[in-house]
């Protein structure tokens, strides 16, 4: 086995010289866990700011589930995606198994929960700031949603940024759902998994690195967010 | 200033129905009866001070009176119906402590606006007058929660006056400002008066009240203790918990 400096120098030269599958693998992995966490907030925000708004009847179950799906295995997440999407599950003629739509459907089934159990938290302190002005002033229940999300659009930005976080470094579901077929389900953690173990140490630290760097620049944007918002008072 | 509630209703042959009136009105939480038997009328036009020592249900009675608080005995109307969501509609407050949304200036006056379904040009209208009545044309496009105590406050006036309400209830909109920013809130309230809107002002400045004020009410440990008008309350006060109270010295009620 070549040292670790040769490996580490072997993969940075894989980055610089923008090697082709390298670069499909990162726009794969972009592509699956973006559209992943878009449709998770579009689920997910609505979905948290009304249980952070409003009382209703069972919403302490509503509670209770989103919190427990935040803490779903992935695995499992990826097996029951799997068992749908297999030939013989109800969703089999769809023929979605080992595809990026199966991948970004146990994303989203990950993601989801997250996003709206974070929301929640975030919507229901700034309503109890609201409350009453918004009774005062005679707001209405969308208008009141509405200007909630719009109020909180700050800390939602982190919101999803976390959920991309969680999305774009999760191996277990996607590799169970999509496999890792060259140039077509090739995403960077499921990659380095199997690359690692076939001893194809350059590809996997090179695709490790820009994890890493995806991670760096995640929170360099959650402290531009936080500057931003405590700079208007908006915190 | 004119004379109080009870000359125009002796003299005039037919007395202005109340815009509001409570009745027996009771609150109570953590098993206190912190709101105990208040009755008033607030006649259309006039400005209503409330006075009185801290926790002496002031702000209670402000909530109740707004329809944000149910009485757990008694009853309050608003123009003779019952004090509905409709009603609160045509009241605006401005709280103790005023919450602006996390915006511009001008866009939480806008805000204020648009729940009412005021859209439109109508909305930019009354909202360039609002600015520019409040002096905070300069300020329109600062995030409001940047803005000092003083701006803040003269917003909050400002988004409670937009919709021009039949009734202002402001708790203490002064408390905490400088002698300039109190004389633009002065103004403002002045304004609103002339505008046709009734005032309910709580206050604990005697000069104010004064200069704003045609009734007033002395609240004591959530009893009404005096009302009267308010030159004659502040200069001969009858009951004892607003002579104590007027004098600076601290009346504290069942303690021998
Ligand atoms: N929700 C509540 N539960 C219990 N006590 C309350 C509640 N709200 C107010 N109080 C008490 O009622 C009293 C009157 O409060 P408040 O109306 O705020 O007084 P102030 O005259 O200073 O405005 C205070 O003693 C306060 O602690
Ligand atoms: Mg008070």
């Amino acid at each position: 086995m070549e040292s670790f400096s040769a490996i580490l120098i072997e993969a940075i030269g894989l980055i610089l010289s923008w090697d082709a599958d390298v670069i499909e693998i990162i726009l794969l992995s972009l592509r699956v866990t973006l559209t992943a966490v878009a449709v998770s907030c579009v689920i997910g925000l609505p979905l948290g700011a009304v249980v952070g708004a409003f009382r209703f009847p069972l919403r302490t179950g509503v509670l209770v589930a989103m919190n427990t799906l935040m803490g779903l295995p992935p695995v499992v997440v990826g097996l029951m995606v799997y068992l749908m999407l297999s030939a013989s599950g109800p969703m089999g003629v769809l023929g979605l198994l080992y595809t990026p739509t199966a991948m970004i459907v146990a994303q989203t089934i990950l993601v989801t929960p997250i996003v709206a159990a974070l929301t929640r938290q975030v919507i229901e302190d700034l309503n109890g700031e609201y409350a009453e002005q918004f009774e005062s002033l005679g707001v209405g229940r969308l208008d009141r949603v509405l200007a909630l999300l719009w109020d909180a659009r700050y800390s939602l930005l982190t919101v999803a940024l976390a959920g991309f976080g969680r999305a774009v470094a999760e191996v277990g579901a996607v590799i169970i759902v999509g496999g890792n077929i060259n140039h077509v389900t090739r995403v960077m953690t499921t990659t380095i998994a199997l690359e690692t173990s076939k001893g194809n140490l350059q590809l996997a630290l090179a695709l490790g690195l820009i994890l890493l760097a995806i991670a760096v620049v995640v929170n360099g944007l959650l402290m531009a967010i936080r500057g931003t918002a405590a700079r208007a008072a908006y915190v | 200033m004119s004379e109080p509630a009870i000359d125009i209703r002796a003299h005039s042959a037919v007395a202005p129905q109340p815009l509001m009136s409570a009745r027996g009105v009771c609150f109570d939480a953590g098993g206190q009866r912190l709101i105990d038997g208040v009755d008033l009328d607030v006649l259309p036009g006039r400005c209503t001070v409330i006075m009185g020592a801290n926790g002496s249900g002031k702000s209670l009675l402000l909530r109740l009176l707004h329809g944000l608080l149910t009485p757990s005995e008694g009853s309050i109307a608003w123009r003779g119906r019952p004090l509905d969501r409709a009603a609160r509609r045509e009241q605006a407050m401005v709280f103790q402590r005023p919450v602006m949304l996390r915006r511009s200036v001008a866009a939480n006056l806008r805000f204020a606006l648009s729940v009412r379904g005021v859209r439109g040009p109508e909305r930019k209208t009354r909202e360039a007058e609002t600015l520019t009545l409040a002096r905070l044309d300069g300020l329109k496009d600062r995030p409001a929660r940047v803005l000092s105590g003083g701006e803040q406050q003269r917003l909050a006036m400002a988004r409670a006056m937009i919709s021009a309400p039949k009734l202002l209830l402001l708790d203490e909109p002064t408390a905490s400002l400088d002698p300039a920013s109190t004389l633009a809130i002065e103004n403002l309230i002045a304004q609103a008066r002339e505008s046709g809107a009734t005032i309910i002002l709580v206050t604990h400045d005697a000069g104010q009240a004064r200069r704003l004020g045609d009734d007033l009410i002395f609240l004591h440990g959530g009893r009404i203790a005096e009302t009267g008008p308010v030159v004659r309350v502040l200069d001969a006060p009858r009951s004892k918990a607003a002579q104590a109270w007027l004098s600076g010295r601290l009346f504290v009620p069942n303690n021998p």
